[in-house]
Order: structure tokens, then C-alpha cells, then sequence
């Protein structure tokens, strides 16, 4: 029995190793910014870590792309250290073990300096967890899970994480919307809600911004106007809705309805709202705000061309990914040039010191290593969505 | 926040648990069966008025019927092809109730297939822009969805109390055999009665349109549960009961959630059902029949 479990397992590690060896085989060919490895002390070499095929591959696709622009725009402006950054990444089909996998290659037979990757949040988290003991600069263009980045000193992230949203729409609220009074009403049973909830709370607590109703309701709810009808009488003046787009759906006519008149917000979940809603009820959502990642419909110049060089380069319109992608990987640049040296306590030390302005935004970072950056306030325009600008605390 | 405006908010929610409490309480008096698959009849009827209304451009009023009418057959066919054999067949209790289950769960499966697991969008079909009612603002939906409950309250009770049909479904539901004996036909009498509960269905899918403005495949199985919970709380079998449990549990979950807390409200409309099962084991307004030996 036992001899068994052990052949067993044997054969699992020898499945794996093989698949880990066919998959970089793969991505060898198609990275077009790896060259011979006879240069190697002429180049830096930097990992990357991306589902590029599997059910996330869309995600995984989009930040690799915005890393290889990233490349190509440092290596044709000289490099790094004077040195030329070779980028070699694996897919990792969106599998935490694939992902583990692909970085110890990574790191024992590539030499790679810096990391990054990975982009979903289960994988990263895998990922970090090996990165920490080799004390690996690594930061991660679009893993939002809080975990992450609390693993180790060596863990960076180029996007914000979901409580953010929280504080920053209660800035928001208070300063661009001079309220005065909010209300809130959030789905007790879903952690989005709840962190954006705390963190608005928390924020507006600082502000000066006075909380006059925070209401609960249940997931699965359908009828939310006794918790409305009260919000409405508080005076609110703006009403928070920290939830996915099919429940705002729902909130807002009946927050109408009830006769609240005030400015909604939400944050990153309301993305498709509009396209949730039959043309007739969109007079609800009119005027609302909410914040993003990123804002690709932005005007700023860099975005712009970068839009475009991602258009004519892969032959598709990039998402928001791709901006974080860029993003990530010129932050690693800045931060090794900063640094120096291509000695890990020096780029984790330069990445923290962080002060750069991307596309998706100013970034520097706090003691959690969690980006303060500024988001993308969307609003809402005749029944569209519009870019408003973006905003930071 | 004014005591007012909570209650009507109650009343609005409850008139929709009512419509499909009443779908629950008749079908049960009449076949002792608790049709788990109520709740997706209201899926369905919402989905009929989706595609009159949104896909074939039909006016509302047209929707309206065609939903009403498809729904009552669908709810026929379901007992046809799913109850009728085992009803005959004296199967006992358990074996209905796993395939009332197995009904809900293929309709639901069915409508995902078909349209899609994410909810599909509706426009407001009754204007929804509060009118200042003695200085509250209540919306237009509102009062129509407590006023179509009350006239199909009363509509109802006439059609059980005054018709012959109607008297047909009290003999069938007293006593199916007895009532065989004395030449009524109970096969359509329990298949109109699946019908008449149907179409409720079907008129409470149309008020949740015009109350909620969207729909999914998922929309029956919380108000379904809902509505069976209200149904039990007023004596299930029983009419009025179905009323007034339907119209209890909305004020008392709309109370609890604008003065104790609002995530309270299951617990406080489960609490008021156990004290009042304690109490009255048939619920409200259920009759104490002695079991018959």
C-alpha cells in the first residue's frame, strides 16, 4: 500500500516536472524579448508569471502583453543599469502549483533578479509564499486579495486593494462632493462589501464626513426599500453601494422610488451597471460615481499611445490589465535603476521608495506595501458611462 | 422615517409573498402537496413576459394575458406529467415532495439553459416616480401591486365560495373520495386548481416586474421560500390565512428592518412562525381537522 502511494506519487512528480519543462519550451519561442543566454552578464533578467492560457487567460494575456511593451519601451531608451532587461515568463494556467513551479525555474535556472507576477490572487499568494524565503523582489500587476502583500517585505502590488475603494470613494465624497452626511448600505454576507463598508466608515470618520445610516441587508435580497425609506429621511446626501452591478441594478430605481434624491457611489463592481439596466430606469444611476482600476478612456498622452501600441502590436483593444501589466513592470524598472544594483534588499528598499507616475495612476506605496494611487472616477452621463478623473486622497 | 411609509413598504412585499402564498395554500388544500416547483412558475411567468414584452415587442397588456394563460398550463402540465401518476397511485407523501423538488430544479435548469444565468434587465412597466401621498412619498407600483392583491383576494374567495367549480375544489379538498362518489370530476378539479394557483403566479411575476425591474432564472427560490413560510404561518390550505400571512410577514420584516436591525428580519419573522406554531400548530387561520382514521 505504502510503496504504492509513493510509486504513485513519483509519477505525479515526474508528470509535473515534465509539463513544467514542456511549458517553458513554449513560452521560450514566444517571448520575444528573451534572447541567447549567452549574454547574460550584459542583461537583467526579470521573471514573469501569467496565465496564458485556462479559463483566466484574458487577465493573464493582457498584463504579459503590458509587461513586453513596458520591455521594449526601457530596452530601446538603454536599458536598466545600462544593461538590457530579458523577460522571460511561463504560463502557469492560472494553477497555484503550476505557478510554484514555473518561479523555481525560474529562479534556479533563469537567475532572474525580480519578478513579476503572478496576476490572480490564489496563485500570487502561492507564489509569495516561495518568493519570501528567497527574499525575491516580486510585485504582482493585479492580485487584489489583502493576504498578498502581508506575506513578506519582499511583495508589492501595482493595484489597489478592494477595502481602498472604501476610503477613497468617503474622500472622494467629502472633498470633490462637499458632503456633509452619507449612508450606506451594504450586503452583510459578501467580504467586498463589507471591507469597502469598513474602510468607508473608517475614512469618513477622519473626514468629518458623518455616516447618518449604515444598513445591512442579506445576500439574495430582492427589496431593499424599509432600509432606503430610512435613508432617505437621514438626509443623506450621498449614499454608498459597495456591490456588483445585478443588486445595483436593483437598489437604485427603488432608492428613487422611495424618494432618496441624493448623489450615488460605488466602486469597482459597478462596472457593466449600465448594460444591467433597461434604458427606462437608467434616470436612477444619472449622475453617480464610482471608482476604477484604471480609466483606459482616459486623454493622458502616455495612455493614449499606449492604447495604441498595444492595438497595432497584438491586434485587439487592451484592458485594464494591460495597464497594470505596464505599470508593474516600469515600477520594477524605475525601482532597480534607483537601486543601483540588481541586489534584492536594494530593489525591495527602491521599490518601497516608490514615486512614480503610470498610466494607471501616481503611485507610492504605504508600510503595507500596498500602492496609494489614485483611481479612476467614472460617472455616469446620459445614461453612459464617462471618465471623470482620476483621484486620490 | 415615518411609521407609515415602513408599512406600506410591508404591505408591497407582502402582497407579493400573498399572490404566491395562495398558489401554495390551494394547491396543498386540494392534493396535500407542497409544490416545490410554485416558486419557479413565477420564473416562468416572468420570463413569458421577457420575451412578449422585450423580444416580440407585444404590448403590455398582451404580455400580461399570454403570461397569465401559458403560466396556468404550464402549471397543468407540471401536474399532469409530474403529479398526476403518483396522486393516483396513492405514492406516499415523501415521493411527491422529492418531485415537486425535481420540478423546480429542471424549470430553473432549463431557464438557465435557455436565457442564461444573469439577470436580464426589464423596463418599468408601471410608472414608478413617487406620488406624494399625505406627505409621504409612495410609488405608483406600490399602490397598484397591494390594490391588484386585494381585488385577487376577494376575486378568489368568490370564485371558491360562490362558484361551482369553487365548490367543486372545498368537496375535493374535504374529501377527494367522498367527492368521486358524489360525480365530480376530481382529475379537473385539481388541475383547474393548479391553474387558478398558476396564474396567481403568474399576476405576482408581473407585479415583481414592475416592482424589482429585473429577472433571473434564480428569482422564484427565495420568494418562493418566502411565500411557502407565509403560507404556513397563516394555516396553510386555508385562503385568507395565505392573505394574512403573506401580508404579516412583509410589515413584520419591513418593522424589524427599519427599527431593530436590518439584517434581524429572517430571524423575527422565523421567531413569530415557531411561537405561532407552538401555539396553533395549524398557523393562523388554519382549520383543526382531527386526523381521520
Amino acid at each position: 500500500m505504502k510503496k504504492r502511494t509513493l510509486a504513485l506519487l513519483m509519477v505525479c512528480v515526474m508528470l509535473a516536472a515534465a509539463f513544467v519543462g514542456c511549458t517553458a519550451a513554449d513560452d521560450g519561442t514566444d517571448t520575444p524579448t528573451q534572447t541567447n543566454a549567452g549574454s547574460d552578464s550584459e542583461m537583467i533578467n526579470i521573471g514573469g508569471l501569467a496565465p496564458l492560457t485556462g479559463e483566466v487567460a484574458l487577465y493573464g494575456i493582457n498584463v504579459n502583453n503590458g509587461v513586453k511593451i513596458a520591455v521594449d519601451e526601457i530596452n530601446a531608451a538603454g536599458g536598466v543599469l545600462g544593461k538590457q532587461i530579458n523577460y522571460i515568463a511561463y504560463d502557469e494556467k492560472g494553477d497555484a502549483t503550476e505557478a510554484v513551479n514555473a518561479y523555481n525555474k525560474l529562479v534556479s535556472s533563469d537567475k532572474i533578479v525580480a519578478l513579476i507576477g503572478d496576476v490572480t490572487s490564489t496563485p500570487t499568494l502561492a507564489v509569495a509564499q516561495q518568493a519570501v524565503l528567497d527574499n525575491m523582489p516580486m510585485i504582482t500587476a493585479s492580485g487584489t486579495a489583502a493576504d498578498i502583500t502581508a506575506v513578506g517585505p519582499n511583495v508589492f502590488r501595482a493595484c489597489f486593494i478592494d477595502p481602498y475603494q472604501g476610503e477613497l470613494m468617503a474622500s472622494f465624497a467629502a472633498n470633490r462632493l462637499g458632503a456633509k452626511k452619507a449612508a450606506i448600505l451594504y450586503d452583510t454576507s459578501l467580504d467586498y462589501a463589507v471591507g469597502l463598508t469598513d474602510a468607508f466608515v473608517a475614512e469618513a470618520g477622519n473626514l468629518g464626513l458623518e455616516v447618518v445610516a449604515n444598513e445591512g441587508y442579506a445576500g439574495g435580497d430582492i427589496d431593499f426599500k424599509t432600509q432606503l425609506t430610512k435613508i432617505a429621511a437621514s438626509g443623506a446626501e450621498v449614499l454608498f453601494l459597495p456591490q456588483y452591478y445585478e443588486v445595483v441594478a436593483l437598489i437604485a430605481p427603488q432608492a428613487r422610488e422611495v424618494g432618496f434624491t441624493g448623489t450615488l457611489l460605488g466602486a469597482d463592481g459597478w462596472d457593466s451597471v449600465v448594460e444591467a439596466m433597461d434604458a427606462g430606469n437608467l434616470p436612477s444611476i444619472e449622475g453617480s460615481y464610482f471608482c476604477a482600476q484604471a480609466s483606459l478612456t482616459s486623454t493622458d498622452p502616455v495612455l493614449v499611445a499606449f492604447v495604441e501600441k498595444y492595438n497595432t502590436l497584438y491586434g485587439e483593444a487592451p484592458n485594464m490589465f494591460a495597464a497594470l501589466g505596464y505599470d508593474a513592470a516600469m515600477i520594477m524598472f524605475d525601482s532597480i535603476e534607483r537601486a543601483g544594483s540588481t541586489d534584492s534588499d536594494a530593489i525591495i528598499a527602491a521599490i518601497a521608495a516608490t514615486d512614480y507616475a503610470g498610466i494607471t495612476g501616481h503611485i507610492t506605496y504605504d508600510e503595507f506595501r500596498n500602492p496609494i494611487k489614485a483611481a479612476a472616477i467614472m460617472t455616469i452621463v446620459n445614461g453612459d458611462y464617462e471618465f471623470s478623473e482620476y483621484y486620490s486622497r | 422615517m415615518s411609521l407609515f411609509s415602513q408599512i406600506i413598504n410591508g404591505l408591497s412585499v407582502g402582497s407579493i409573498y400573498a399572490l404566491v402564498a395562495l398558489g401554495y395554500s390551494m394547491v396543498y388544500g386540494i392534493v396535500k402537496l407542497i409544490n416545490f416547483a410554485h416558486g419557479e412558475l413565477i420564473m416562468l411567468g416572468a420570463y413569458v413576459v421577457y420575451v412578449t414584452l422585450m423580444l416580440a415587442g407585444m404590448p403590455l397588456w398582451i404580455c400580461v394575458i399570454l403570461a397569465v394563460v401559458l403560466t396556468a398550463i404550464a402549471g397543468m402540465l407540471t401536474e399532469r406529467l409530474a403529479y398526476r401518476r403518483l396522486l393516483d397511485a396513492g405514492a406516499p407523501r415523501i415521493s411527491l415532495l422529492i418531485t415537486a423538488l425535481g420540478v423546480s430544479m429542471l424549470l430553473q435548469n432549463l431557464a438557465q439553459i435557455i436565457f442564461g444565468s444573469s439577470a436580464k434587465a426589464m423596463p418599468s412597466i408601471i410608472p414608478s416616480d413617487p406620488v406624494n401621498f399625505l406627505g409621504t412619498p409612495i410609488s405608483m407600483v406600490t399602490v397598484i401591486t397591494i390594490l391588484t392583491t386585494i381585488v385577487m383576494m376577494v376575486a378568489l374567495t368568490a370564485l371558491i365560495n360562490k362558484t361551482k367549480i369553487g365548490k367543486a375544489i372545498r368537496a375535493v379538498s374535504e374529501d377527494a373520495d367522498a367527492a368521486k362518489l358524489m360525480g365530480i370530476h376530481t382529475g379537473r378539479t385539481v388541475a383547474f386548481t393548479f391553474a387558478v394557483g398558476s396564474a396567481l403566479a403568474a399576476i405576482a411575476a408581473v407585479l415583481y416586474i414592475a416592482t424589482y425591474r429585473q429577472i433571473s432564472p434564480f428569482m422564484g427560490s427565495m420568494l418562493g421560500l418566502k411565500a411557502f413560510v407565509a403560507a404556513v404561518l397563516g394555516g396553510i390550505g386555508s385562503i385568507p390565512g395565505a392573505m394574512a400571512g403573506g401580508f404579516i410577514m412583509g410589515v413584520v420584516e419591513s418593522l424589524t428592518k427599519g427599527y431593530i436591525s436590518s439584517t434581524m428580519a429572517d430571524a423575527v419573522v422565523f421567531g413569530i412562525l415557531i411561537i405561532v406554531l407552538l401555539f396553533k400548530p395549524t398557523g393562523i387561520m388554519g382549520k383543526n381537522l382531527s386526523e381521520k382514521v
